[in-house]
């Protein structure tokens, strides 16, 4: 079996007839100016997607995109061109385009050479070949009668399935070239519920850097189409949340978009660089309970948020962000980490060859705690206990963050009783893990869904944490 | 830049070449479509250049029927060769599509006539270093306009102009030129645990539309010192006013409540609605794709339907859906020419502006930023995070934030009390700010 970095250089590179020589020649043009740093980024990626709704494969799509982005730097300042026709002449083009950042210099000879790979934690293979098509069609339709077997008051199911095959090659201006080939699926289960003229939605699926076997092990599609016919159930009988600052307990696993809005992209390097952030020049301090530890983990083997390498050639790392409630660390992609004198983190990430790369997290999660979950409902009087979320949003600057629960139960006397239509919390992300009382024993991480947007570029992440109690936070109800 | 009406015949000979390929390769009825944009993005942070983009984005799509089974492809690759291999992707996942009655082109009949000329296209034949110039100009108007000023986000100077030509087997093949400049700036206000941040910024067809430079960074200074000191309140029920800007997103509900996709699916809250009221009396909400220079107009839709204004909603009442050939067939009506979305809505005014809307008001909360997406489509519950202005007596008293505002669109779009004059111009949506009944806002 040919090896990542093979595949990537046979994919991206022999087609075009590009040798080492040729990328060379591309970078000597970009150091001609005065630029400090220069990176080459070829990217191909192949994308497929399958939809069923009202029982039948009503859509399929194929897409294909590839293309070389040439960015040069000069200081705190980034030239930046990109072209979809990977040949030399375009090579060039862009690379006189973007060194025009830095007006002239002294010229040096660099000779790109490919780097010794480092841990993999995906195998490089083609997701899209991993079913045939009739056996996706077939899963689809499985998920469909899964659904409506659940209940006959599911009305509508639309279940997707997606594929992704990206392969990537990255030349550095310091002579290193890296590859990676990254594969993507994921499954998608939506429902609508209708019980005497009332209607409901319900959610759920799940995806990893693996093939599409990864739905079949352990009925894992299945239970999706299980768990989104429940949740819109349950959201049936649900009444008028709480409004008000009260205790909250949140979930195991996708409730940590909690860590991922309120602490996770406030220490991005970006924005502490340029102190921004509200957690700018807080290394150190005190930001949250001693029972919080919180790290930001690109190497756990075929999640959704790992990476083997960043989109800048740095192997993918595991990086603690806050330890015992202490802040020790930002996350950085290699532009910030020199300007702030420090090393990149394996953060550097970017959503295609067409865009800049900048610091994004890969998998953010609390590590677990002692308590026993059971124990930390029993120790609320009157609170929320909020299972499931949509999306979250910050300002990094003010610290004020959102996340919106669409599965949540009164906690009353130490009991969860009725549940609650969906609401929105809101917290101030430098304080909100200060008031953590209680953190679970039951680490879990998302199944795998997550995708993050900043500055108009999406990529995949993950999230996690044990079951936490915040002891005050602003719960957004209608009662 | 070059002139893209140069280039529009060789992307029209794509779609054909595209069209034909399909129907050689044995699809009973294709539609194509390819799009190709070049622009410059310049950004400048504490007066100095950080980045310098520049963008060129192309790609071409094509969807093909044998009978009713669909296949799509896309591609940014515009080879001679990718073309065909394009149409035989689109092809191969028609082999595992399934037989959708409702699917296809939209009929011959609606395909658009003449095109009128919109007047979209302003290119901007602005250098890289004038760019930096006026970027630095909107900084300096914001960092210069008070002390309180400590630190920036910096300015950025988007200039783009781009091409979309679609076709499909009827024979409509139609294209456009199109322009879109815009500069933003985000400066913060503050230090430490007080800091905050706001933006603003203008968009425009044409260079000559767009605010001055110190005008867009001024206003983004003024917003960021309005929120200094902001505070948290008490949880209360008070009436709400959405500012202009945030208004747009309660349109933007009602478009997505009306759409075809969310009405065949039963998955809107306001499903069965058309012909109801669902607003008091003297709301007219409009859509008008002939806009000249409007930021969403275009002269036929994602299917070669022709666009024409039209009332979404007269004295209240919803008059029309938003409806693709698609969703019409499976709601057994007629296309309304929203294949692709809404085209330049709007929303009639009243009389106040929105310091009057304020008096009326009188005592409540005036939400200047949301944030997240707590709208439940299916039953209309709303509930988001919010931060803007205390009001009393008819005035701003102090700047609030870490709250949300809570309700039903619904009942929102009800007791929706009067629009001010204030309209926002900016985006595809424009409004003025709404004056809303009493929602929930949790706080403290």
């Amino acid at each position: 079996m040919s090896t990542t970095f093979d595949i990537a250089r046979n994919t991206l590179l022999l087609p075009a007839s590009l040798q080492d020589h040729h990328l060379d020649q591309v970078m000597d043009q970009l150091l001609a100016a005065r630029i400090d740093a220069a990176d080459i980024y070829f990217q191909s990626s192949r994308l497929e997607s399958w939809v069923l709704e009202d029982g039948i494969i009503k859509e399929g799509s194929y897409n294909i995109e590839q293309g070389v982005g040439v960015r040069a730097i000069s200081g705190e300042k980034t030239g930046f061109a990109y072209t979809d026709e990977i040949e030399l002449p375009s090579l060039l083009e862009a690379g006189r385009t973007a060194r025009a950042i830095a007006r002239s210099g002294s010229r040096s000879s660099i000779r790109v050479r490919g780097m010794q790979a480092g841990r993999q934690y995906y195998e490089p293979i083609n997701p899209l070949d991993t079913l045939t098509e009739n056996a996706k069609i077939e899963l689809l339709h499985r998920l469909d009668a899964e659904a409506r077997s659940q209940d006959p008051r599911v009305t509508q199911v639309i279940a997707s399935l997606v594929a992704a095959h990206d392969v990537v090659l990255v030349a550095r201006s310091d002579g290193h070239l890296s590859g990676d080939v990254r594969p993507l699926v994921r499954c998608n289960v939506h429902v609508i519920v209708e019980q005497q003229g009332k209607r409901e939605q319900g959610s759920s699926g799940g995806g990893a850097r693996q093939g599409f076997q990864f739905f079949l092990d352990e009925e894992r599609a299945l239970g999706y189409a299980r768990e989104a016919v429940r949740q819109a159930l349950v959201n049936l009988d649900a009444i008028a949340a709480p409004a008000g600052s009260m205790p909250v307990v949140l979930g195991p696993g996708w409730p940590g978009i909690l860590l991922h809005e309120a602490i996770g992209h406030g220490l991005e390097g970006d924005f502490n660089r340029k102190g921004t952030s509200a957690f700018s020049g807080r290394i150190g301090q005190r930001v949250a309970t001693e029972a919080c530890t919180v790290v930001d983990d690109g190497t756990l083997p075929g999640r959704r948020g790992s990476l083997s390498m960043d989109d800048e050639g740095t192997p993918g790392q595991n990086t603690v962000l806050i330890e015992k409630g202490i802040l020790k660390g930002y996350m950085h992609d290699r532009l910030n980490a020199r300007l702030m004198g420090t090393e990149s983190t394996g953060n550097g990430r970017r959503e295609s060859y067409a865009h800049l790369p900048m610091p994004r997290m890969t998998n953010t999660y609390m590590l677990p705690g002692t308590d026993d979950p059971g124990e930390i409902i029993a120790s609320v009087a009157k609170g929320l206990y909020a299972v499931n979320f949509g999306g979250g949003q910050v300002d990094i600057t003010s610290g004020k963050f959102v996340f919106s629960a669409s599965e949540a139960y009164l906690i009353e006397n130490g009991r969860i009783t009725s549940p609650v239509k969906g609401a929105t919390l809101i917290g101030n992300g430098p304080d909100v893990l200060t008031r953590v009382s209680m953190v679970g024993n039951d680490l879990e991480l998302d199944t795998g869904v997550g995708t993050c947007g900043k500055e108009g570029q999406s990529v995949p992440v993950g999230v996690g944490q044990p079951t936490l109690k915040v002891d005050e936070l602003t719960v957004g109800g209608t009662n | 830049m070059n002139d893209l009406k140069d280039r529009q015949a060789q992307l029209q000979q794509m779609v054909e070449d595209m069209l034909r390929e399909a129907a050689s390769q044995g699809a009973s009825a294709a539609e194509a479509g390819v799009n190709f944009d070049i622009g410059l993005s310049v950004s400048v942070r504490l007066g100095e250049v950080e980045t310098i983009e520049h963008t060129r984005d192309q790609g071409m799509g094509v969807s093909v029927y044998f009978g009713h089974r669909k296949g799509s492809a896309s591609t940014s690759d515009f080879k001679p060769e990718a073309i065909r291999d394009t149409v035989r992707a689109a092809c191969n996942i028609a082999k595992f599509t399934t037989k959708d009655p409702c699917s296809g082109l939209a009929d011959a009949s609606r395909m658009a006539g003449e095109q009128p000329d919109l007047d979209l296209y302003h290119p901007w034949e602005i250098e890289v270093d004038e760019a930096i110039a006026k970027g630095v100009e909107c900084e300096n108007a914001a960092r210069e306009l008070d002390p309180r000023i400590t630190n920036s986000e910096g300015a950025t100077l988007n200039s783009h102009s781009g091409l979309q030509v679609y076709g499909n087997s009827h024979g409509f093949v139609g294209g456009y030129p199109s322009s879109n400049h815009s500069l933003s700036c985000s400066v913060i206000g503050g230090k430490g645990d007080a800091m905050q941040r706001d933006y603003w910024y203008t968009s425009a067809r044409s260079p000559e539309d767009m605010e001055s430079a110190r005008e867009v960074g001024r206003r983004a200074a003024e917003r960021t010192l309005a929120r200094l000191g902001s505070r948290q309140i008490e949880t209360r029920e008070a009436p709400v006013i959405f500012q202009a800007e945030m208004a747009v997103s309660l349109l933007r509900g009602l478009t997505r409540a009306i759409s075809g996709s969310a009405l065949y699916r039963r998955s809107s809250f306001l499903l069965d609605h058309l012909d109801q009221q669902i607003f008091p009396e003297f709301v007219r909400i409009r859509e008008n794709p002939l806009l000249r220079k409007g930021p969403a107009s275009a002269p036929f839709d994602s299917e070669g339907v022709a666009t024409a204004p039209k009332d979404l909603v007269r004295d209240g009442i919803l008059r029309s859906y938003l409806l693709s050939s698609y969703s019409a067939r499976k709601l057994n009506m007629e296309t309304t020419g929203n294949g692709g979305g809404v085209r330049n809505l709007s929303i009639d005014s009243g009389e106040l502006d929105l310091a009057g809307l304020l008096k009326r008001m009188d005592c409540g909360l005036l939400v200047s930023e949301l944030m997240g997406s707590g709208l439940n489509m299916v039953t209309g519950d709303y509930s988001r995070g919010a931060a803007g202005f205390w009001v009393e007596n008819g005035e701003i008293q102090y700047p609030v934030e870490e709250i949300t505002i809570a309700g039903n669109m619904k009942q929102m779009f009800a007791g929706l009390q009067a629009v001010a004059t204030d309209v926002d111009r900016r985006g595809g949506i424009q409004t003025g700010s709404w004056l809303l009944g009493p929602m929930m806002i949790a706080g403290s």
